[in-house]
């Protein structure tokens, strides 16, 4: 089957299986690393990205059921060279230990803050709980998101 | 500018005290040369196998261990950035790679800058020195005329060298020498200050960051199949269904070995599952009943070794406290899962008669002698280079994933072979941290000192890591199976199961036993700090309790049973800063905890705050406060790091976490059968203080928080209980035991410690 997948502003047509979970297209066909492959259960949010707006598990999701949807990943939100106020936020409060969940963590972040641009502490929290940290590096991870906020608000207003 | 290049010869001949060699590799002579060298430059004294200067200026460094999420490559470019005087972005780091690097065993132990830090500071500043011989022997003036800056040597009148122009073939095939002008604390650039992980922007913008994330040209990815329980055997297998399926290229069967290969990975995936429909398993009841699993292990035969015996000059019959009882407790701990947040993950590619294993394992180089064993082939024909995974936190599925891709790959000659395990795989047959029983008996003087001190523990091995094949999951399963040695006790200065099982604090007498435990009903080996966390939680649990009974704060009883400035230091920092004195909310408790991990590396005092729902027994932490001593600090924010993840995860084991089993299987199989730490639970603060030691040596600090981490939560929530739980995990239900004790003890009566929450 194939189908049209708009990833990162980017249309893109994939010959899959309609079953395939969209985390596979996005690591192997179309090449992107942030989302990670954690449990294919939807239980631990490595996988996570952000579809029309809300956080998904991207490794329960088919493809099937995404044509026509707005597929946001990690990758979308700056690179390397030029990183957005969500990535500069965690490089400046170095929230990552092994980093493997920190994609996830902030694919759910830019779901709230796209939606809360001033979140509380406690809304930050809430909407991080599904997503899950081996390392233990919630305190950085907390923190991070609020700085996002912050950095946010600076971009848009330069 | 002319170009100098100075060769060893040229150096030779200006009289340079240096120690050459033409043998490459040839170790030094034991004895024969003098003192031993710092950190793994006894391994490999030859500065080139540290550091290279290419004659473009590019500046490699090599590193036997690795990258776990630790940070280690972050420090070690500091280290080696501040005594080569250049910037750290100048320089180039290659971690553990059998082709490339030197053997530096494990990357575990906390032992990363101890090791390879020291060795690649002192080779950085012999060759930083080395670099100012040459520029001195070019100008013909006195070396301490000179100085490193910049990647440069400079003369006082402005006349400079780079290091490019300095440098010639084999200029660095020297053996180092014992000593290094290493620089001092106040000139240092790097060294000592926060400096942003070099690999957090990949794992934040999605660069090619891990092992999970390689895509070899004309790679094929294979999923495992595994047994249902631990010593199932495949009876009967029809995958002839399964080979017909879109993209499936191969089922490998080897034994109770079993996987299935594709082109695509969803493909290898739907392929898995089926073949795990199509085999029929004979299993047995194996495993120990999980309800009784203390008394099942304190029963298995046991091998004894003392770990310390020091008698008490007046052995004292002991006080007994006011109602009648000996100062003496049991505890517990579950067997538990790193529970990496990737599943294990390799790369494997057989070419010719060479294997090329692409991995997150701790040790490439015993993971490689394991490999040549398993697949019987010289290990000069294998490479592993280390790619990182999620975060291991020990010996998790790293090295086993690499065996089975290993396995795989040799049926495919050419084709690179990725294998991903899936979550539940991860969960079942990762090597789990050991149960273990401790059991502590004191007795106090009338001064309220502890007198006289017993420590058993119960535990199997706490490392079944490679070496030898056996210790490969892949190599118990397959036709013709390994069969691990038995293992004997070993007791050594960084310990085991026994790790921190001697209290650092100074006591009269002292006895501590590990009954060792052959027999592994479970397949168990290293989790994060090994032993010390569980002997740690118990005997900081137990000080609390002989505080109590001599109705000594516990910090103060503390400090008064230790000597060493640095311990005092760490756990005065601690209180201080948490506020200790101050008084708490209703139903909320404090605890304090100190270790000196292994009792040689770095000293860590935690001090916390709980709160406890009497309705569900649930307890959550709110404030956490540790001091750390870890020596010479390379990154600040590293150590903070480190010891604030420690911190939290060690609150996930001792609140939360058990693996689950029936007679027969491992029924906990992913995060809802294994809950861990959430956002809901984690606390509102958490302080890191640091104490800098300019000029002392490195001690590792990576795990020094697990032990004082999970005890000082222990003694926090029997704070706010009122009743002691000496049961790893704190389940709600042993929290509401507990309560409920407490609640039906008469005071001042015989059983449960009441609260002393009063008198704080």
């Amino acid at each position: 089957m194939s189908i049209h997948l708009n990833v990162n502003g980017q249309e893109h047509e994939v010959t899959a299986d309609p079953q395939t979970p969209l985390l596979y297209v996005l690591r192997n066909d179309l090449g992107l690393n942030a989302a990670k492959f954690g449990c294919g259960l939807g239980q631990c949010g490595s996988c996570t990205v952000v579809i029309d707006g809300v956080a998904v598990f991207s490794c329960v999701t088919p493809i099937m059921l995404l044509q026509g949807r707005r597929i946001t990943t990690v990758e979308g939100l700056g690179s390397i060279d030029n990183p957005g106020p969500l990535q500069r936020a965690f490089i400046e409060r170095q929230a990552a230990q092994c980093g493997y969940c920190i994609a996830g963590m902030m694919m759910r972040a830019h779901a709230l803050l796209e939606k809360t641009a001033d979140p509380t502490d406690a809304e930050i929290r809430a909407s991080l709980e599904p997503n899950l940290c081996r390392c233990g590096t919630h305190m950085r991870i907390l923190a991070a998101v609020k700085r996002a906020a912050v950095l946010r608000h600076e971009s848009t207003f330069q | 500018m002319s170009c100098v290049k100075i060769t060893r010869r040229d150096f030779c001949a200006s009289g340079g005290a240096l120690i050459l060699s033409f043998s490459i590799g040839a170790p030094r002579l034991k004895g024969a040369e003098g003192p031993r060298l710092p950190g793994s430059l006894s391994k490999a004294p030859y500065l080139d196998a540290w550091i290279r200067i290419d004659d473009d200026g590019a500046i490699t460094v090599f590193t036997g261990k690795a990258e776990l999420g630790q940070g280690i490559k972050t420090a070690l470019i500091q280290v080696a950035a501040e005594e080569l005087e250049v910037l750290p972005a100048a320089i180039h780091l290659i971690t553990a790679d059998t082709a490339l690097t030197v053997n530096e065993g494990y990357t575990a132990g906390s032992h990363s800058l101890q090791d390879s830090g020291t060795a690649i500071r002192n080779a950085a500043a012999q060759v930083r020195e080395l670099l100012i011989g040459a520029a001195a022997s070019h100008w013909q003036v006195d070396a301490t005329l000179l100085r490193a800056e910049q990647g440069a040597v400079i003369a006082g009148d402005g006349r400079s060298l780079k290091y490019a122009e300095l440098v010639a073939k084999e200029f660095l095939h020297v053996q180092a020498q014992a000593q290094s002008k290493l620089k001092a604390a106040k000139d240092f650039r790097s060294m000592g200050r926060p400096m942003q992980r070099v690999d957090i922007p990949a794992k934040v913008t999605g660069g090619s960051a891990y092992v999970q994330d390689m895509r070899l040209p004309g790679m094929v990815h294979a999923r495992m199949v595994r047994p249902p329980s631990p010593g199932a055997s495949l009876v009967s297998l029809d995958s002839s269904q399964v080979e017909s399926m879109p993209g499936v290229m191969k089922v490998v069967r080897n034994g109770n070995f079993l996987a299935v290969v594709a082109t695509g990975e969803f493909q290898a995936v739907k392929a898995m599952r089926k073949l795990t429909a199509a085999a029929r398993w004979s299993e047995h009841a194996s495993l120990p009943l999980q309800s009784e699993l203390p008394a099942f292990l304190t029963g298995l035969p046991a091998e004894d070794a003392v770990v310390i015996e020091q008698l008490a000059d007046a052995p004292s019959a002991g006080l007994r406290r006011a109602d009648g009882k000996i100062l003496e407790a049991t505890f517990t701990r579950a067997y538990q899962c790193h529970a990496s947040m990737g599943p294990s993950c390799a790369v494997a590619l057989f070419k010719g008669d060479a294997l090329t294993v692409w991995n997150h394992s701790q040790g490439v180089y015993p993971n490689r002698a394991a490999l040549a064993e398993l697949l019987d082939m010289p290990a000069e024909k294998i490479r592993g280079i280390h790619t990182e995974g999620s975060g291991c936190y020990g010996h998790n599925g790293a090295d086993d994933v690499a065996a089975d891709a290993a396995l795989i790959a040799r049926m495919l000659p050419g084709t690179p072979v990725r294998v991903q395990w899936m979550r539940e795989q991860e969960h079942l047959w990762e090597p789990f941290g050991p149960a273990m029983v401790t059991k502590v008996r004191a007795t106090l003087d009338a001064q309220g000192l502890v007198n006289d001190w017993r420590y058993e523990l119960w535990s199997n091995p706490h490392s079944s890591r490679p070496g030898p094949a056996a210790a490969l999951l892949a190599a118990r399963l397959i036709e013709h199976p390994f069969v691990p040695n038995p293992p004997h006790v070993q007791i050594s200065p960084e310990g085991s199961g026994d790790r921190n099982s001697v209290p650092l604090y100074v006591f009269p007498g002292k006895h501590v036993q590990w009954h060792f435990l052959k027999d592994m009903p479970i397949r168990v080996s290293a989790l994060r700090s090994l032993g010390a966390y569980m002997n740690v939680f118990s005997i900081e649990s137990f000080m609390d309790e002989l505080a109590q009974s001599a109705a000594a704060d516990p910090v103060t009883f503390r400090l008064k049973h230790l000597q060493d400035p640095r311990a005092r230091e760490v756990i005065q920092l601690a209180a201080d800063k948490f506020k200790w004195g101050n008084k708490l909310p209703p139903r909320h408790g404090k605890g304090f905890a100190f270790a000196r991990y292994k009792n040689l590396a770095a000293y860590c005092a935690v001090a916390c705050e709980v709160s406890v729902e009497l309705e569900t027994g649930r307890i959550r932490l709110v404030r956490v406060v540790a001091a750390v001593d870890s020596g010479e600090i390379v990154n600040p924010d590293g150590i903070r790091n480190q010891t604030e993840g420690g911190i939290l995860q060690s609150m996930s084991w001792t609140l939360y976490e058990s693996v689950k089993f029936d007679a027969t299987r491992i029924t906990s199989s992913d995060w809802s059968t294994y809950p861990i730490l959430r956002f809901a639970s984690v606390p509102d603060s958490l302080e890191v203080h640091l104490i800098p030691r300019p000029g002392e040596p490195f001690l590792g600090a990576g795990e020094a928080a697990q032990g004082p981490g999970g005890a000082a939560l222990a003694n926090a929530v029997a704070h706010a209980l009122g009743a002691r739980i000496r049961d790893i995990p704190f389940t709600n239900e042993r929290v509401r035991a507990a309560l409920k004790a407490n609640q039906s003890a008469p005071p001042n009566g015989p059983g449960p410690h009441r609260s002393e929450q009063s008198s704080r």
